[in-house]
C-alpha cells in the first residue's frame, strides 16, 4: 500500500443532522489525476478540507505517503508535501506576482527566519519562483502587482505557488473556476503534463476537462462516493446518469 | 512603479534632513526648548516605528503598546532608582545592582519587553480582529494598574531620576547630544525595518495578514511569524520607553495608559500605514501640533482629531499616501 501518495479510510464529517462525509476512501496514485466529481452540496470541498488539515474529521484517517497525517494541521501537511489551490484564488493581492510565488518557494525551503537580506535577492528562491512562473507562463508579468491580473492569470498564479513548492501531491479545488474556452483548454493541457511531476487529485465542475484529463474518477453524492472507475465506467453508469450527469447529457 | 518608489524615497530623505537640520539650527539660534521638542518627536517615533512592525507589516493592531513602553520606561526609572540610592534592585538569589549606564539599561528595557511581548502575544495571537484588540487593551490595562499599585516605586506619583543617565564618552545632559543618541537609535530601527519588509520573513508575515490561509497552505504557521513580529516590535518600543523616561528624567504609570497606546497607532496612521517614515511623519506632526496648539487651547485635540478623520476619509496612505502615491505594499 505504500506506493500510493494519498489515501483516505472512511472518513466522516458530519455538521449538525447533516452528514458532510460519509465513509469516504479515495486513494491517489502516482501519476495519476484522479477527478471527484459530484452536484453541489456534495461535499466536496469539506473533503478537500479534510485532505488539507483544516476541518479535522470526525473519524477516519489520511494518509500521505504511507504516514498518518489525520492530526496534523495544514502547514505540516504542506511540508509534507501536500500542494493545495483554492477555488476562490489566496493570493496577496498587494504584492508582486514574483513575491507571490517566491512564497510557495519559502514554504518548501522550510526557512521564513531570515530578517535581514532581502527575499529577491535569495538566488535559490528566486530561481524557484521564476520556473514555476515560466511553467504557468506568468514571468513576462513577474513585476506586476497580483491585484492587475486578470482572473485566468490569477488562476495560473495559484498553481504556480503551489508549483514552487515542488510537492508531492496536488489537490486542486476546482482550478478552472470561472475561466472561459480557451483558458480551460490551456489550464488542461498543463494540468495533464504536471501529473507526471506528482499525482493530482482533482475537485472539478468542467466535464470536459474531467473526462478529458482524470485516470479515475469518483462520484460524490450527499457525502457518499457513489460510484468510482475509469472515464468509460463512469459515464456508463446508470446511478452516475441518474443522480448527477443525468441532466447534461 | 520606480517613480512613485523614488517620490518616497526624496520624501523620506527630506523628513531626514529635518531630523538633522532643525536641531542643529536650534543649537545655532541658541533654543534648547526646540532640541528637547525634536528628541520627544524622535523617541515617540520609534516607539511607534516598533508598532509599525506588528500594526504595518503584520496587520496587527495592538492598543496595548504602551505595555512595552511603560516596561522600558520602569527599566530604566528602576534601575536609575537604585543607582542613586545606592540600594541594589534584589539580593537574591543573586544581587542585582542599579546602574546609571544607558547600554545596559536599554538591554534590559529591549530584552524585558520583548520577554512581556513574547507571553502577551502567546495569548492574544491566538485570537485576531477585534478581540485581538480587546485583549492587548486588556493587558495594557493591566500593567497600568499594577503600575499603580506598586507603592515600592512611586505608586501613582512614579519615580524621579535627578541625573540623566550616561553613555559612554558623551554629555547626555547636552541636549543636542542627547538627542544625536536617540535619533541614531531610530535611524538603525528604520533600518531594521526596512531589512525586515523586503527579508523573507517580511515577506511571508506580509502574506500572512493578506492571506492567512494561502500561508498556512505553503507550510508555514501565521501564528509564528506573528509572535516573532510582536516581539521584535514589543523590544523596540521598549526601547523607546526607557529613552523616553530618560528625556523627561521621570516616569510614572501614564507611560502604560491606554490613551498612549492610541496615540502610537494614531501617529501611524497620519504618517501613513506600514511606510518606512510613517510614523517619523506622524509622531513629529503630533508634537508640533501639541506644541503650538496646546499652547493655543487645552482642547487642540480637537484639531488632531479633525486631521485624523480628514486622513481616514480621504487619504488612505497617509500624509506619505497622499504626497508620494501607492506605496510597494500598502494601499
Amino acid at each position: 500500500m505504500t506506493d500510493l501518495v494519498l489515501e483516505t479510510c472512511s472518513l466522516n464529517k458530519s455538521f449538525g443532522a447533516l452528514k458532510a462525509t460519509d465513509a469516504v476512501s479515495i486513494t491517489l496514485k502516482p501519476g495519476e489525476i484522479h477527478a471527484i466529481i459530484g452536484p453541489n452540496g456534495a461535499g466536496k470541498s469539506t473533503l478537500i478540507g479534510q485532505i488539507s488539515g483544516a476541518l479535522p474529521p470526525d473519524s477516519g484517517s489520511v494518509l500521505l505517503n504511507g504516514q498518518d497525517v489525520t492530526t496534523l494541521p495544514p502547514p505540516a501537511r504542506a511540508r509534507l508535501g501536500l500542494a493545495r489551490t483554492f477555488q476562490i484564488s489566496q493570493l496577496a493581492m498587494e504584492d508582486t506576482v514574483l513575491q507571490n510565488a517566491c512564497l510557495g518557494a519559502l514554504g518548501a525551503s522550510g526557512k521564513p527566519w531570515r530578517f535581514f537580506r532581502p527575499a529577491l535577492s535569495n538566488t535559490a528562491l528566486r530561481d524557484a519562483a521564476e520556473r514555476a512562473l515560466e511553467r504557468v507562463g506568468l514571468l513576462e508579468h513577474a513585476a506586476t502587482r497580483t491585484a492587475e491580473l486578470s482572473h485566468g492569470q490569477r488562476r495560473q498564479l495559484e498553481v504556480a505557488i503551489a508549483l514552487s513548492l515542488s510537492p508531492r501531491a496536488f489537490v486542486m479545488d476546482e482550478p478552472m473556476a470561472g475561466l472561459g474556452t480557451e483558458g480551460s483548454a490551456t489550464m488542461t493541457r498543463f494540468l495533464d503534463e504536471l501529473r507526471r511531476e506528482a499525482p493530482i487529485l482533482l475537485v472539478e465542475h468542467d466535464m470536459d476537462a474531467v473526462f478529458a484529463l482524470a485516470d479515475r474518477i469518483s462520484v460524490l453524492v450527499y457525502g457518499r462516493i457513489i460510484a468510482s472507475g475509469t472515464v468509460d465506467e463512469i459515464r456508463k453508469d446508470q446511478a452516475v446518469r441518474e443522480a448527477y450527469l443525468g441532466d447534461a447529457e | 512603479m520606480t517613480r512613485r518608489l523614488t517620490r518616497e524615497g526624496l520624501l523620506n530623505l527630506a523628513v531626514l534632513a529635518g531630523l538633522v537640520i532643525l536641531p542643529l539650527w536650534a543649537l545655532w539660534a541658541d533654543e534648547p526648548f526646540t532640541i528637547t521638542l525634536a528628541t520627544r518627536a524622535v523617541v515617540l517615533a520609534l516607539a511607534a516605528v516598533g508598532l509599525n512592525i506588528a500594526l504595518g507589516i503584520g496587520g496587527l493592531v495592538s492598543l496595548g503598546h504602551a505595555v512595552f513602553f511603560g516596561i522600558g520606561g520602569y527599566a530604566m526609572g528602576i534601575l536609575a532608582h537604585h543607582a542613586q540610592t545606592y540600594t541594589s534592585v534584589m539580593e537574591w538569589p543573586f544581587v542585582i545592582e542599579g546602574t546609571k549606564n544607558m547600554p545596559i539599561i536599554w538591554l534590559v528595557a529591549t530584552v524585558v519587553s520583548a520577554f512581556a511581548a513574547f507571553l502577551i502575544g502567546l495569548l492574544s495571537l491566538r485570537t485576531s480582529g477585534v478581540y485581538f484588540i480587546m485583549i492587548t487593551l486588556a493587558f495594557g490595562q493591566m500593567f497600568f494598574y499594577f503600575a499603580i499599585s506598586w507603592s515600592e516605586y512611586g505608586g501613582e506619583d512614579g519615580l524621579s531620576i535627578y541625573v540623566r543617565n550616561s553613555f559612554p564618552g558623551l554629555n547626555t545632559l547636552v541636549p543636542i547630544q542627547f538627542y544625536g543618541l536617540c535619533l541614531a537609535i531610530l535611524l538603525a530601527a528604520l533600518a531594521l525595518y526596512s531589512a525586515l519588509m523586503r527579508s523573507p520573513f517580511g515577506l511571508a508575515l506580509n502574506a500572512a495578514r493578506q492571506v492567512p490561509e494561502r500561508v498556512r497552505a505553503v507550510g508555514l504557521d501565521p501564528f509564528r511569524l506573528r509572535l516573532v513580529a510582536f516581539v521584535i516590535s514589543g523590544a523596540i518600543t521598549g526601547l523607546a520607553g526607557a529613552l523616553f523616561a530618560d528625556l523627561n528624567r521621570f516616569v510614572s504609570p501614564t507611560m502604560f495608559s491606554w490613551q498612549l497606546s492610541g496615540e502610537l497607532i494614531v501617529f501611524i496612521i497620519i504618517g501613513g500605514v506600514a511606510r518606512l517614515f510613517g510614523p517619523v511623519v506622524g509622531a513629529a506632526l503630533f508634537v508640533a501640533l501639541e506644541h503650538w496648539l496646546g499652547g493655543l487651547s487645552d482642547y487642540w485635540h480637537i484639531y488632531l482629531g479633525a486631521l485624523l478623520l480628514l486622513i481616514v476619509l480621504f487619504g488612505r496612505g497617509g500624509l506619505i499616501g497622499m504626497f508620494a502615491g501607492r506605496g510597494k505594499i500598502h494601499d
